[in-house]
């Protein structure tokens, strides 16, 4: 097998020998549908199968398709019919569906989600119309929940490996540098540093290497950071799960393009489906030539090596990250030198994250302009996000730059579960910031959010309703980058240890008013002066919160109170004996014994026994459980 | 080498290429406090007390780090620089023991003269405080690591200069700490006790126990290491005329003050009671007695009697003489020391081959 053309007339063949005439069943097994119970559904649709001659149809796993919350899914598409989407469903429900859609011909309307395609399908919406899709722009998510992640055919068939057969044959390496500038694609992982003008420095460097030592081994290398580490983001999973050759076609025209031939692709250990099924990938573009000795019988040869980290959140600073690969302890070191000038083993090496190495492909078979009528200005493309937190629809969504952080959480999020008021969305993990209801139209792009304090972020988008306490915020995001601070630069490893000892003392109910003083002195100091991004940035929870929820932490110290009724050292509870029935609920539930009374008698709470551990006000269907 | 022009704090000066702009500084003699920094490792940029601010730059680079380049206007002591250094003192103020009073390395202590020059007056950070117990597993140093600021000195002089790469860091955040494998007591480590981590380290978290007996050294002599042909150059530490200590002379370009561990430890014979100052030979010897007559070895002939070189060194020769006619030259061996300079193994060459006429000479280095 050697060129592009034969690999794809191929592809297209093995793709069309699947699906002719056959009908697909397929179930969303990334991580998260697999959490959901994927598995069993997809057994019991296996079974079904097997079980009913009637049923002609073959059943495969896909990647994540981004609607969590209707985790696990399970879709059939009929030839000449539209692909129906199903969620949640139970194996039980699974056998049934597939009868009743196979057998009976009768579409189950209300257990139907929506139709994956342009057209709705009797009343059942299309895709384009549900609210959760339909402000969606799906350009790194392109094969996800589509393609079976297994087979290299699905991939290739959708015009996986264009890219790169067009950056290999009809381009030149500084002309496929020149695209990706074009394009103005801006890194994926936090700081949003051009991708073009990282490899340009690169392959200027490899070059005055190569001219200086022509009988090197190796002169450079690209690597993958798929050490995606915020807590609540699973872009980059998903999208190894669900599409691992688009990073890989990535890698291999960013390693043409700086002259490298050799690629690491550093992804955390706890990723165990993502590193399984880039492994098959990896082997898969290897055996068709699209990885390896002279790539579609070219001059250019590269390959990757897969390598596992161990979960440490700071290994995703480059310089970290380096440090791993090469065997050390996770700890960055100063810049300069950068990467792109002494980076793995000494030589010029690029370090882009996973999602900017899945656009790659795109830019280069449809080009830059195609590519870059999407986004601002300054911030071109599309970016996905983890939404989670207090919104209504969770799960993994891909917008167009730009777009207002009200519209993400209010219409593809479906707004604030019960009723409740939004009060914050966190952008960018532990190294970003709250940004308060005041910011609700703020556009998504990497300026605006720098300029609101906190940062674009790997895409970490935490929404918090008006329960949420936003001093405990801060703490619990303290919590995480003084436990994942490696150690080494001062103001880190004892800056962020003091602010999470005066925040902890804060929601202790022993905050001082002076502490808050403490904390903007502390802050600044902290950004300005450690070494690495994870110092730099682990103040930005921090100053965010006392920039736009300064009130909070004021009622912390000066009324002993916790607004949103968290802060369990600073409420009380009790019950309000003008609702309360009697009708001993709350009292059986409560684990410590502190609620006492009889049946159809007001009942009593011991505030001295009380943990406050929220059971009772949960219980209780009366809202007779007050909170103080 | 080409030269390069920067501006330090108005200041211009002229540096050779590749200078860091700490380099810089210290050859226009502007003060920048360090901690985690030496000439002979690698920059590491963890102590950021050399923060400085130049112009065009973002954030506040380490001069430790930061290559100096053409044009470079910098800043050593702005506002901006002076409060993040002060805050980044409290914060390892605030983590380390304050009885300097009692402290082995009291008034010989970077921390304490850098807090001095960054001008700490109080201590806003109140917090937890590490608590290690003291690693006295090494019979020559001890490590309290409660003292330790974790500037990585030890770490990479183990592993930049010593090659053995004993310690490392371990763990993280604040219970990040420097380590050797396993957590183990220092004594079950690789470690060589070539005592140049206690020599680079900062504070007294690493210290020589011999130091804990005294207060501190009086006078310094710099001398030559008595123990092999290397020659290493050594400082000795002196209180009262008497040796109290021993480090590498950095100014020494044999060993660029590098010690093994008997340079650096093996000092303490220099004034022990049982050392031999003037030769010693049996009385019976002196008295013209054969050795077959001696037959009680409790009396006196037998005591081991102060004398004067020229009447040793008669003995032996003619002793060897005898030895040589009696049994011939190939019945007397020679066994020379690394303690020897060159010329001295020359001539101990010479004696066995020429004078005495055997070739059966050895040196202790080949054992």
């Amino acid at each position: 097998m050697g060129s592009y053309s034969a690999i794809r007339e191929w592809a297209d063949k093995e793709v069309s020998q699947q699906t002719a005439d056959k009908a697909r069943i397929v179930i969303g097994l990334g991580t998260c549908g697999i959490a959901a119970g994927g598995n069993a559904i997809l057994t019991a649709a296996k079974n079904t199968v097997a079980n009913n001659d009637e049923i002609k149809a073959k059943v495969v796993s896909v990647g994540c398709i981004g609607i969590c919350y209707k985790e696990p899914l399970l879709d059939i598409e009929i030839p000449g019919k539209p692909r129906l989407s199903y969620g949640p469903v139970t194996a039980g429900e699974t056998k049934r569906i597939l009868e009743n859609v196979f057998i009976n011909n009768e579409y189950e309307h209300k257990k139907a989600l929506a139709v994956i395609g342009e057209d709705s399908f009797s009343d059942i919406p299309s895709w384009h119309e549900v609210p959760f899709f339909a402000p969606q722009e799906r350009t790194v998510l392109r094969n996800c929940g589509f393609i079976n992640p297994e087979k290299i055919e699905d991939y290739i068939a959708n015009d996986g490996y264009a890219g790169l057969s067009r950056a290999l044959l009809d381009m030149t390496p500084a002309q496929v540098v020149d695209e990706t500038l074009k394009a103005g694609l801006r890194g994926r992982g936090g700081a949003g540093f051009p991708a073009g003008r990282k490899w340009n420095i690169a392959a200027d460097n490899i070059r005055a290497l190569r001219a200086s030592q022509p009988e090197l081994d190796s002169y450079g290398y690209v690597i993958c950071n798929a050490d995606e580490g915020d807590p609540g983001a699973f872009m980059n999973r998903s999208v190894l799960e669900g599409d691992p050759h688009s990073v890989i076609e990535g890698m291999t025209i960013a390693g043409y393009a700086i002259g490298a031939s050799f690629g690491y692709i550093y992804c955390r250990a706890e990723y165990p489906l993502a590193i399984e099924r880039l492994k098959l990938a990896l082997d898969q573009a290897r055996e068709k030539n699209l990885l390896g000795e002279n790539i579609l019988e070219t001059d250019f040869s590269f390959d990757i090596k897969l390598k596992e980290g161990a979960g440490a959140f700071v290994c995703g600073e480059e310089t970290a990250l380096i440090a791993s690969i090469e065997g050390l302890r996770g700890m960055p070191m100063p810049r300069p030198p950068y990467p792109a000038q002494s980076g793995l083993w000494g030589k010029p090496t690029i370090i882009n994250n996973v999602e900017t190495l899945n656009n790659v492909p795109v830019i280069l078979a449809k080009g830059a302009e195609a590519w870059a009528t999407k986004g601002t200005e300054k911030s071109k493309g599309t970016k996905t996000f983890a939404l989670t937190g207090k919104v209504e629809n969770t799960g993994l969504i891909e917008v167009e730059l730009g777009m207002s952080l009200r519209k993400v959480i209010y219409e593809i999020g479906g707004g604030i579960p019960d009723g409740k008021e939004f009060k914050a969305a966190q952008t960018g993990g532990p190294s970003g910031g709250c940004l308060p209801k005041e910011q609700l139209d703020l556009p998504i792009d990497y300026e605006a959010l720098a300029k609101a304090g906190s940062i674009m972020g790997s895409g970490g988008l935490v929404i918090m309703d008006e329960s949420t306490c936003m001093v405990d915020v801060a703490r619990y995001f303290l919590t995480f980058t003084q436990s994942e601070s490696c150690g080494k630069c001062v103001p880190c490893r004892l800056g962020t240890k003091r602010m999470l000892e005066i925040l902890t003392r804060i929601t202790a109910g022993h905050g001082k008013i002076e502490d808050i003083a403490l904390l903007e002195e502390l802050a600044p100091s902290i950004r300005d002066s450690s070494l690495c991004g994870l110092g730099q940035s682990a103040p930005n929870p921090v100053l965010t919160t006392l920039k736009y929820f300064r009130d909070e932490y004021e009622a912390h110290i000066l009324e002993g109170r916790c607004p949103a009724g968290q802060c369990k050292a600073l409420i009380t509870y009790s019950i309000d004996p003008a609702t309360c029935t009697g009708c001993m609920v709350c009292m059986r539930a409560c684990p410590t014994e502190a609620i006492t009374g009889a049946r159809k008698e007001i009942h009593v709470l011991d505030p001295e026994l009380c943990t406050r551990c929220d059971t009772c006000r949960q219980v209780c269907k009366f809202d007779a459980v007050l909170v103080v | 080498m080409s030269k390069l022009t920067v501006t330090i704090d108005h200041k211009k000066i002229e540096i050779p290429e590749g200078s860091t702009v700490l380099d810089a500084a210290r050859a226009a003699n502007v003060y920048i406090p360090t901690l985690c920094d030496d000439p002979l490792l690698e920059p590491f940029g963890a102590c950021r007390l050399c923060v400085v601010e130049i112009e065009g730059y973002r954030g506040l680079p380490t001069a430790c780090s930061t290559p100096a380049t053409e044009g470079m206007i910098i800043h050593t002591s702005s506002p901006l620089v002076e409060v993040n250094r002060r805050t980044s003192m409290n914060l390892l103020l605030s983590d380390h023991p304050l009885d300097c009073q009692h402290c082995v390395a009291n008034m010989d202590c970077d921390l304490q003269s850098v807090a001095a020059f960054v001008g700490v007056r109080e201590q806003p950070y109140q917090g937890e405080r590490r608590a290690y117990d003291i690693d006295e597993s090494n019979p020559f140093y001890g490590r309290d690591l409660e003292k330790c600021i974790l500037c990585g000195k030890c770490v990479r002089a183990c592993d930049e200069l010593q090659g053995r790469q004993a310690i490392s860091f371990g763990y993280r955040g604040f219970a990040s700490k420097i380590t050797t494998p396993f957590d183990l007591p220092i004594w079950d480590s690789t470690c060589e006790s070539c005592g140049r981590c206690v020599d680079m380290c900062p504070t007294a978290a690493l210290y020589d126990k011999s130091a804990m007996k005294h207060g501190t050294h009086t006078g310094e002599t710099r001398t030559t290491c008595p123990y092999c042909g290397v020659g290493c150059g050594l400082v000795l530490e002196t209180r009262n005329g008497e040796i109290v200590g021993a480090r590498g002379d950095r100014e020494n370009s044999v060993n660029e003050g590098h010690t093994c561990v008997k340079g650096r430890y093996g000092w303490e014979y220099v004034q022990h009671p049982d050392r031999v100052k003037k030769p010693l030979v049996r009385q019976y010897l002196l008295d013209g007695k054969e050795k077959s007559k001696v037959t009680d070895r409790k009396s006196k002939d037998w005591d081991f009697v102060e004398t004067d070189w020229d009447t040793v060194l008669n003995i032996t020769a003619e002793k060897l003489a005898t030895i040589r006619d009696t049994h011939g030259a190939d019945s007397i061996g020679f066994m020379t020391s690394a303690k020897c300079l060159n010329e001295e193994n020359y001539l101990m060459n010479k004696l066995a081959r020429q004078v005495i006429g055997t070739n059966s000479i050895d040196h202790c280095a080949r054992l």
